[in-house]
C-alpha cells in the first residue's frame, strides 16, 4: 500500500536528480564559455529518465541511493556549434542560457509535484476531525 | 549532492574572469608606458583559460570548472613614436611604447564582464533552487 503511495514520489525523485545533474552540466558549459577548445555537453533528459526508471525496476521500493545520476547512467553528448569559432569553443551562450532557464523552471515544477504529492499523502493520513 | 557542485563550477568561472579583468586593467594602465618591469617596452598580457574537472569519479565528467592556465605576452612590436627629447628615446630619436591595443582591451573587458555576470546569475539560480529544495514538503 505504502509502495503505491511512494511510487509517484520515487519517479519524481529520479526526475529531480537528473534535473540537478543537467543544471550542473549547463553551469559547466557557461563557466567555460571562453575556454579555447571546450566542447559544450548536454544529455537527452527523456532518455536518461527512461533509463533511470527502467534501472530502478517496476515497483522497486528498496531504500537507498536513487539510480539517476549514477555512473554511466547518463551518456553525455557533445553539442554541435551553431557558429564555429577560431578557438574551437562550441559553447553557444544563447542556447546555454535558454537551456539553463528551461531546466530551472522544470526543476521547480518537479519540486512542486513532489510537494503536491507529499501534501496529498499527509492529508490522507490525517484523521477527519483534525481539520 | 550534485547541486552544490554548481557553486564550485560558477565560482571557478568568476575567479577566472576576475583574473582576466585584472590583466585587462593592467594592460590599460600600461597603455602608454615606455618601460615594463624588465626595462623593455611593456607587452600586453592575455590570460589563457583551461577546463578544470572538479568532481571525483563518475561525477568528474559533468563538473567542468575553469581556471587560468597561463598568461601569455603579445609579441607584436610596440608603438614607435619619433620624439628625440624623450629620455627613453633611442639613437634614432624613436621612443618604443607598449604594444597594448586599447580597443582590443575594452572589448576583452566587456566580454569578461558579461561572462562574470552570467556566472553570478548561475549561482543565484542554483541558490534559489536549493532553498526551494530545502523547503520540500513544508509548503
Amino acid at each position: 500500500m505504502i509502495q503505491r503511495m511512494t511510487g509517484v514520489l520515487d519517479f519524481q525523485t529520479q526526475a529531480l536528480t537528473l534535473r540537478a545533474e543537467r543544471q550542473r552540466l549547463i553551469a559547466g558549459n557557461i563557466a567555460n564559455a571562453d575556454t579555447p577548445g571546450y566542447v559544450a555537453r548536454d544529455f537527452d533528459f527523456a532518455a536518461a529518465l527512461r533509463d533511470a526508471v527502467r534501472a530502478r525496476g517496476p515497483g522497486g521500493n528498496d531504500l537507498g541511493a536513487p539510480v539517476a545520476g549514477r555512473a554511466g547512467a547518463t551518456a553525455l553528448r557533445y553539442a554541435l556549434p551553431a557558429q564555429t569559432s577560431m578557438d574551437g569553443n562550441s559553447v553557444d551562450m544563447d542556447r546555454e542560457r535558454a537551456s539553463f532557464v528551461d531546466n530551472s523552471v522544470k526543476y521547480e515544477a518537479t519540486l512542486r509535484f513532489i510537494n503536491g504529492s507529499v501534501r496529498t499523502m499527509l492529508d490522507a493520513m490525517k484523521s477527519h476531525n483534525q481539520g | 549532492m550534485s547541486m552544490f557542485r554548481i557553486f564550485d563550477v560558477a565560482g571557478s568561472a568568476v575567479s577566472a574572469q576576475t583574473q582576466r579583468l585584472n590583466v585587462v586593467a593592467s594592460n590599460l594602465a600600461n597603455a602608454d608606458t615606455v618601460a615594463g618591469p624588465d626595462g623593455q617596452a611593456y607587452k600586453a598580457r592575455q590570460v589563457v583559460f583551461q577546463t578544470l574537472m572538479m568532481g571525483q569519479g563518475a561525477q568528474a565528467a559533468a563538473s567542468a570548472g575553469v581556471r587560468v592556465s597561463t598568461i601569455t605576452e603579445a609579441d607584436t612590436p610596440g608603438r614607435r613614436v619619433h620624439d628625440p627629447q624623450h629620455p627613453a628615446a633611442d639613437d634614432d630619436g624613436y621612443v618604443t611604447f607598449s604594444n597594448v591595443n586599447a580597443v582590443e582591451e575594452m572589448v576583452d573587458m566587456i566580454s569578461a564582464s558579461r561572462s562574470y555576470q552570467n556566472s553570478v546569475e548561475v549561482m543565484n539560480t542554483a541558490r534559489t533552487l536549493l532553498l526551494k529544495t530545502l523547503q520540500m514538503g513544508q509548503a
